[in-house]
């Protein structure tokens, strides 16, 4: 049986999509190939003079690069970054983010659907980092997403699925992949969030701020796999009391 | 002329991809914005630069 995640018509095996932030580029292979990542995000920015260490040479070839729109702080921001992302030939996958809240770095829905627009217009697979709200999901499919990436709970806080009931609200309701995006903490997590039937999870900072870096990615790629398989399998109904897993007939004394 | 915030030399008339070499940036994985516009790869050598320009270079990094 195949599986397969697919994005603005690009199919991808693995369900788990891997921050390359906070970490060194001499494991940056070793955590892609332990977490089995197929999609690796990566930011821009600006680039000094003198042969100095470039992080494309330490992710594995057979990966599928996704730069992010960081540091904008409107649409137009945003698409000027996507557009010079596209100039180093890495393909066409964007993610989108545009933040203006420092505090909390929550996405503003409203310039994140315009820049969308503009770039899914433009010819890119858009990926939109998002606050989870259906409306603004709907105007994201409307504008073009490839997928919507609705946040578990603020970037880099490790704490889990704190928006969960609506997130399984979009999973209900918006026709492209769900991704998990920012917040998640533990590898029950991103398998909470996989059974609930999100398409695929992202993380970053729970895999980077792990005592053994590959070793979690491992932890999160089995979870994700785990979470999937227990998705597609349909899960056991709760009941309010007990029923016995072992036959009531035919006991000894019988 | 003024490069990621920094004031450059630029050798005579000289062109995009002179510049960027003379000065070890890796051409062939990053992008350049000049004066806000982004300049097409392939236009490098035709682009000559003056004292007045701005440019932003970038590439990229790790990043979640």
């Amino acid at each position: 049986m195949t599986d397969q995640l697919v994005i603005g018509g690009h199919p991808f095996n693995s369900r788990f999509i891997l921050g390359s932030g906070k970490f060194s580029l001499e494991i940056v292979k070793a955590v892609v190939e332990n977490g089995g990542a197929e999609i690796v995000t990566l930011a821009l920015r600006r680039a000094n003079q003198g042969g100095e260490e470039n992080i494309l040479d330490y992710i594995p070839p057979n990966v599928t690069l996704l730069p992010n729109t960081s540091g904008a702080r409107t649409a137009e921001e945003a698409v000027k970054i996507a557009r010079l992302a596209r100039e180093i030939n890495c393909g066409n996958f964007i993610k989108v983010e545009v933040i203006k809240d420092s505090k909390y770095l929550f996405p503003d829905n409203y310039e994140t659907i315009k820049a969308t627009e503009i770039l899914a217009r433009d010819g890119f697979v858009v990926m939109p980092y998002m606050y989870p709200d259906l409306n603004v999901a709907r105007d994201l499919v409307s504008a073009g997403a490839a997928a919507v990436m609705p946040l578990a709970s603020p970037i880099g806080s490790n704490k889990g699925l704190s928006t969960r009931d609506f997130i399984e609200i979009l999973v209900n309701e918006i026709p492209v992949p769900i991704i998990v995006d920012a917040g998640i903490g533990r590898p029950s997590q991103a398998c909470e969030a996989m059974e609930m039937g999100v398409d695929a999870v992202m993380c970053n900072t729970a895999v980077a701020t792990a005592k053994n870096i590959p070793l979690m990615a491992r932890a999160f790629g089995q979870a994700i796999e785990s979470g999937r398989n227990a998705y597609l399998a349909g899960l056991g109904r709760v009941l309010n009391q007990a029923e016995a897993s072992s036959p009531l007939t035919g006991f000894l004394e019988d | 002329m003024k490069v990621n915030g920094k004031e450059m030399t630029l050798g005579n008339n000289q062109n995009l991809l002179q510049f960027l070499e003379v000065n070890q940036f890796d051409v062939a994985t990053l992008a350049v914005a000049r004066n806000g516009e982004i300049v097409p790869k392939v236009t490098y050598e035709t682009v000559t630069l003056g004292e007045e320009d701005i440019l932003e270079v970038v590439r990229f990094v790790g990043g979640g």
